[in-house]
This record gives structure tokens, sequence and C-alpha cells, in this order.
């Protein structure tokens, strides 16, 4: 396949063909950080660029790995630092970074449709490494490698994705990618937090975990964003691992080989307990490796769709 | 001075007009209007092909002068509004400070005798600051020229004060102009509340908050027995209330926006906040009934609820940027190009939407093309097709959700008060 889209923004905006082409790109990919060297030359003299709006850890290291392991230059932005802090507008910051002569920004922000609008606006690629409830494709795509991985095909599972639905731009971007690949998708939350007319998606929707665990070949379970509110945040932490915990007791009436994620940081004993985040049901820290070889393939192909902008003009 | 327009097919329902007829202006007056007139005048305008109608009058408008003048002033509106083909503009009060005292609306009047190039009327604020706290002096800013009350942006959440506001206007003569938005349901969102909200990761706003504020405000207006405008309805359920209130015999007039029956919310998936406003956007469904309600008289008024913003304003992260859109300048082709071609409505049942049916509500003996009436005249050529570009645009800020768009009929003469005012000399 020819990849001549510069952007990744979501994964509504890619079809199964791009979907499937781009986790096979990160199969072949994965191989590279098995190695003694870890680096393959596919970025020399290509420069990154990380800009994050929102504090992030794991996804930022996630797309710094994998450019490396790429040769490409890294350079990290976070907003705490820069110019951002003085008033410069999203599209400002965006020239200026092109006129640095980078070649990809990945960014990470907090309002919903903030790469979309950054895209439009300067000719490199951007990469959305998560915005506001709207979408994280990568997290995404490494979750169904990671399920591909696991359990062969995507096309005729059943996914349960539990958890802060209305909130979770890992959540959308899950929906999109399995049912474009074929899955049964269902979501599974209290009724505050299963957004509107989210039917219209592909899913189904469940307030019952036993209900959402009952056919599941695999679960997705989300974060609960408990900081948000600061008070009486406890008894609804336990009360929350009550009714929709995914604990061994739950997992006993679940088809036997199921396989359980989570996007991470986990927060053990509200939204999963221990023994099952580290039981031999979670395939947790397998995403994070997998993260890495989606994040190349990801990289990989935007460079090639710009490169072939630039040869055309 | 005396102006002759030849030949053009005359729309003017307050005479029940619909034919190819002459009309002679002489100074700031219609003189005549009959067939084949013959008389020498200074300047002879060929209609032959064209629509000839009274100039738009639109109820909903921000001039954003007094305080914004770096989205918009007096003068950048009004010539935006010759453009259109819209003569008459009731210019809404949140500007800054807010039309809320005699000082202040003293203050715009003399802007406006210093350059407007329209007739422009003011609307003033229902409480002070349209903080929805305490009324305003509602005989005095009738005594200082209001011609409406609005609080526009906001609605009177206190029901006391609000229906002290509708019994001290219809002791004044005035018409109250709401804005119908219950804030705490309407939850901070940016777009409509439902897939589109889901789909974006945005916030939703709910049909509910306009269209429960609505019902409240015309029990308000029934129980006060006064008159109440309802600005920029978006929504099915919105005209249905108005619809029952209506048959009730209930003194309840609305408009609609030009948005709101050409877009739906699907236009906003590309997260262009040219295309965030409020109420935003609904479902095809609402643009469609807007278009019903406007074709069964439900909806008596089009009006462009002209909300200019900078650049600076727009192109920002979605929920970061300004609700409003522009509109004076293509409202009457996105009619023309929505209603009449699509045959919604014919062009008297136009012409009635956007100059007769507004001057009604609003009193004013205008809207007509009546011999002895002020001549404010628009000659359009209903044929042609143009697309809206930011090159194009008159008016000081460039948000139109039209940007792109083609359109169908083009406004090549409008005039205001006897005179050729528009094209631009």
């Amino acid at each position: 396949m020819l990849w001549t889209k510069k952007d990744l923004l979501g994964l509504e905006y890619l079809n199964r063909e791009e979907i499937e082409f781009v986790l096979e790109t990160a199969a072949s990919f994965k191989e590279v950080s098995t190695r003694d060297i870890k680096k393959v030359p596919a970025l020399r003299g290509k420069t990154v660029v990380n800009l994050f709006y929102e504090p992030s850890t794991r996804t930022r290291v996630s797309f710094e790995v994998a450019a490396k392991r790429l040769s490409a230059d890294v350079i990290n932005i976070a907003t705490e630092t820069s110019s951002v802090r003085k008033g410069e507008t999203l599209i400002d910051t965006g020239k200026n970074i092109q006129a640095l002569k980078a070649d990809i920004i990945v960014m990470r922000h907090n309002y919903s449709g903030a790469p979309t609008l950054l895209a439009r606006n300067v000719d490199i690629s951007v990469i959305n490494a998560g915005d506001g409830w709207h979408e994280h494709p990568t997290q995404a795509l490494l979750d169904i490698f990671t399920l591909k991985e696991k359990l062969g095909t995507i096309e005729g599972l059943k996914v349960s994705i539990i958890g802060d639905i209305s909130h979770s731009r890992v959540a959308r971007s899950n929906i999109w990618g399995l049912t474009k690949l074929g899955a049964k998708v269902s979501v599974c939350a209290p009724k505050m937090l299963i957004p509107q007319a989210i039917e219209r998606m592909g899913v189904t929707v469940t307030h019952d975990v036993d209900e959402a665990l009952q056919e599941a070949d695999a679960v997705n379970v989300l974060r609960m964003q408990f900081e948000r509110d600061n008070q009486n945040a406890f008894p609804k932490q336990l009360e929350y691992f009550k009714n929709f915990g995914i604990t061994e007791e739950r997992l006993i009436k679940a088809k036997k080989n199921i396989v359980v994620m989570h996007p991470g940081p986990i927060n053990r004993g509200i939204e999963i307990s221990s023994a099952v985040a580290d039981g031999k049901h979670s395939v947790i820290l397998e995403q994070v490796t997998n993260g890495i070889a989606v994040r190349m393939a990801v990289l990989f192909l935007a460079a090639q769709a710009n490169e072939k902008v630039d040869s055309r003009q | 001075m005396k102006l002759l327009i030849k030949n053009g097919r005359v729309i003017d329902p307050a005479n029940q007009r619909d034919e190819v007829l002459d009309i002679l202006i002489e100074h700031d007056t219609i003189s005549k209007v009959a067939k084949n007139i013959k008389c020498p005048a200074d300047m002879v305008i060929d209609a032959a092909d064209k629509i000839v109608m009274p100039g738009l009058i639109d109820l909903h408008v921000h001039v954003r002068e007094p305080g914004r003048e770096d989205k918009e002033t007096v003068i950048t509106a009004t010539r935006a509004a010759l453009k259109g083909g819209v003569t008459t503009v009731l210019a809404m009060p949140n500007t800054i400070p807010a039309m809320d005292t005699i000082e202040n609306v003293q203050l715009l009047r003399e802007i406006i005798k210093r350059s407007a190039c329209i007739n422009v009327f003011i609307c003033g604020a229902i409480t002070k600051e349209r903080s929805g706290k305490a009324l305003t002096d509602i005989s005095a800013l009738k005594r200082a020229g209001v011609r409406a009350l609005s609080d526009d942006g906001a609605s009177v959440d206190d029901e006391e004060i609000m229906l002290e506001a509708l019994q001290r206007a219809k002791k004044n003569k005035l018409l109250v102009s709401c804005h119908c938005e219950d804030k705490i349901l309407a939850n901070h969102g940016a777009v409509n509340l439902g897939f589109t909200s889901t789909r974006l990761g945005l916030r939703g706003i709910s049909k509910e908050s306009e269209y429960l504020r609505i019902a409240r405000d015309i029990q308000l207006a029934q129980k006060a027995d006064a008159p109440i405008h309802i600005a920029h309805i978006s929504c099915a359920e919105s005209i249905e209330i108005i619809k029952k209130a209506k048959k009730k015999g209930i003194n309840v007039t609305c408009e609609a926006a030009p948005h709101h029956f050409s877009l739906s919310e699907e236009d906003v998936l590309d997260y262009d906040a040219n295309k965030k406003m409020n109420p935003p956007l609904r479902e095809k469904g609402d643009s469609e009934a807007i278009k019903q309600g406007l074709r069964d008289g439900t909806i008596d008024a089009i009006a462009s609820d002209h909300a200019p913003h900078t650049e600076n304003e727009k192109d920002i992260e979605f929920e970061r940027a300004e609700f409003g859109v522009i509109g004076l300048e293509t409202e009457l082709a996105v009619a023309i190009t929505e209603l009449v071609d699509t045959g919604i409505l014919d062009w008297t049942e136009l012409v009635r939407k956007m100059s007769l049916a507004p001057a009604k509500i609003l009193g004013i003996e205008q809207g007509t093309l009546s011999v002895g009436g002020r001549a404010d005249i628009v000659i359009v050529n209903p044929a042609a097709e143009w697309v809206v570009e930011k090159k194009g645009i008159v008016s000081k800020s460039k948000n139109s959700p039209f940007l792109g768009r083609k359109l169908k009929g083009v406004v090549e003469y409008t005039i205001c008060n006897g005179a050729l005012a528009y094209p631009f000399v």
C-alpha cells in the first residue's frame, strides 16, 4: 500500500485497509526492539518533535523510544517551559516548529480537535498522541495489535470496554478501530459515564459489568479519573470497585482465555484488582512493548507520506 | 435627485405585488410604482431579469461598537449590510459598555449618526450589564431611543425579573427579544449534544436548554399579556412550542438564522470554529423543521445573528473559540439558495420573512415599496452564482460558516433612503 496520509488524527479517519496496513507495518518493526542493537536507520536525518500540552509520561516516552529506534532526532517540548505560557497560539507554535524544519509533530493536547487544527495549518505531519476526550489513535492501534497477537484475528471478536467512556479518548479510538475490523464492541459504565448516542458508533451499551464480561473475548479496562473531583473520592472509589472493578471472582464467569487490557496507568483496587492486573489474563505490559512497534510504524508511514508530498511539489 | 428603476420584477408583499414594474424615487421617497414610467431621471437602473424588493430588515446584528472595534464597527457592519441588501438592522446590546443606560445608548446613537450607512436601531438591555440581576430603567431607555429590549447572549434566569421586564416593556411599547438558553442545561457545551458531541469529544448543548426556556418565556409573556419575540431558534421542539402558542393566540413571533436552516451539526466535524455558534448547529431534522416552520408561517422572520469575531478568537482550539458567525453579506443568498431555489418559499414569502415581517415585529413603517414610503430598495440578480471567499468579505471579521460555499443570488444595487449606496463608489 502506498501511504499518502501525512497526519494521523484518529481512527475514525482511517479505513479498514489502512488500519490493517499500520498493524502489518508494526509487526515488521516489532523485532527491532528484540535486537542487541535496537536501532534501524529508517528515519535517520528526520526530526520528530513531541509537543505535549498535557502531562504524559508513558505516551511521550513510548513515542521517544519509537522515534529513536528509527534513528530520528527527537525534541521534547513541554508547554510548562515553552512560549505557549507567553500566549503563543497553537498555529504559531506549529509554524515555528515547521520553520525549524522538523518533519513530524507528535501532539498531546487537552482540547479535543487541537491536532486537527494544527494539521490543517502546517505542511509537516501531525500525529495525535491524545486530544481531549476525542481520540488516542496509537493507543487503540497498540491495543488492537496486542489483541491480534493474542487471539489471531479481530473479525468477530467480542470486546468490552469498561470504565469512564464519556471522557475517554482511548474508548473512542478503540471503538472506531475495532468496529472497522469487524469486532463486536460493547461499552460498560455507570449511566453518567456513557456519552449520548454512543450506539451510533456501532456499539452496544450495558451498565452491568458481569454482562459485559460474560461473552467477551477481551476486555479493555479504562482508568477512572477520580483526581478530577478530589472530595469524597475514596468512598466513590470503593463503590466503583464493588460495582465495576475487574476481579478474579468476576472473571470466573468469563471466557477461560479472556484477554484483559488496560491503557495504564492502572489504579489497583479501583478499576482492576492487583490479582487480575498481574494475573494470567493480563497483557498490560505487552501492550507497553507493542506500543513501541505501533508508534514506529506510525512515524515511519507519516514520514513516507510526507516524502511523497515533497516529491510531487 | 431622481432615480428610476426600470423593468424589474417587483416583489412587494405589503401591496400584493409580483410583476414587472418601474419604480421612481425622488429624494428619499418612492414617488411612483407603475408600468413604463416615462420621466427624466438623474439615474436609470435597468433591472430587467432582476428582482426588486424592499431593503432587508435584520432583527439580530452585533455591530460590536462601542467596545470591540477590533471585531466590527458601525461603519464596517453597515457596509457589510449594504453588500447583503440589508438597509435596516437592530443592533444587539451586548456592547462594552452594554446598552443599559441612557448615556450608553446616547453614545451609540452618536456613533450611528456619525458613521452608519444604513438605518440602525438600538436594542436596549433588559437588565443592568445584562447580568440578569436587576432591571434597567426601561422607560428611560425608551426615551433614549431604543426600539426593543434583549439581554442577547444571555437569558434572564429569574422569572420575577423577566415577568417584570415584559410588563414594563409593554407599558413602554417595546418588544422583548429573547435569547432563550438555560445555561445550566447548556452545560458549557460547544456543539449540539448527541452523536456529534460524542464523536468530537466535546461537551454538548442540549436542545432542552433552548426549548424549555422558550416555553417558560412564552408563559411569562402570556401572564404579562405582552408581545414576545424569540431569537435564533435552532431545533424542532422550539418550533412546536411556538406553533402551539400561536394557535392559542399568544402574541409570539420568532426568527431563524440562515446557518440554522442551511447547515447541520455534521458540518462541524472538522472542528472549524467558523461553524461554532450559540445555539449550535443541530441535527439535519432540525434544519429541515426550520425550513418547514418558515414555510408554514410558524417562523416569522429570517435574521442573521451577525456576530463578528477576530481570527485570533476563531483560529484556535474549538472549545476556546468564541461563539458566533457573521451573516449580513450572505443571508439573502443563503435564503435564495436554500429556500427559494428549492421551492420552500416563493419570492413574496422570502421578502415577507426578510423585510415586511421584521418591520412589523419592530413596529416600523418599512419593508414595503409603497408610494410615499421611504426608498429602501434592493435589486438582486437571482440567477447569478458566487463563491463566498474571505477576500470578498466587507465585514471587519471573516468568520463566515459559508466560506467556500457556492451561493445563488447576487445583490447588484442597494438603495438606502433614496440614495444608491451599493455598489460602493
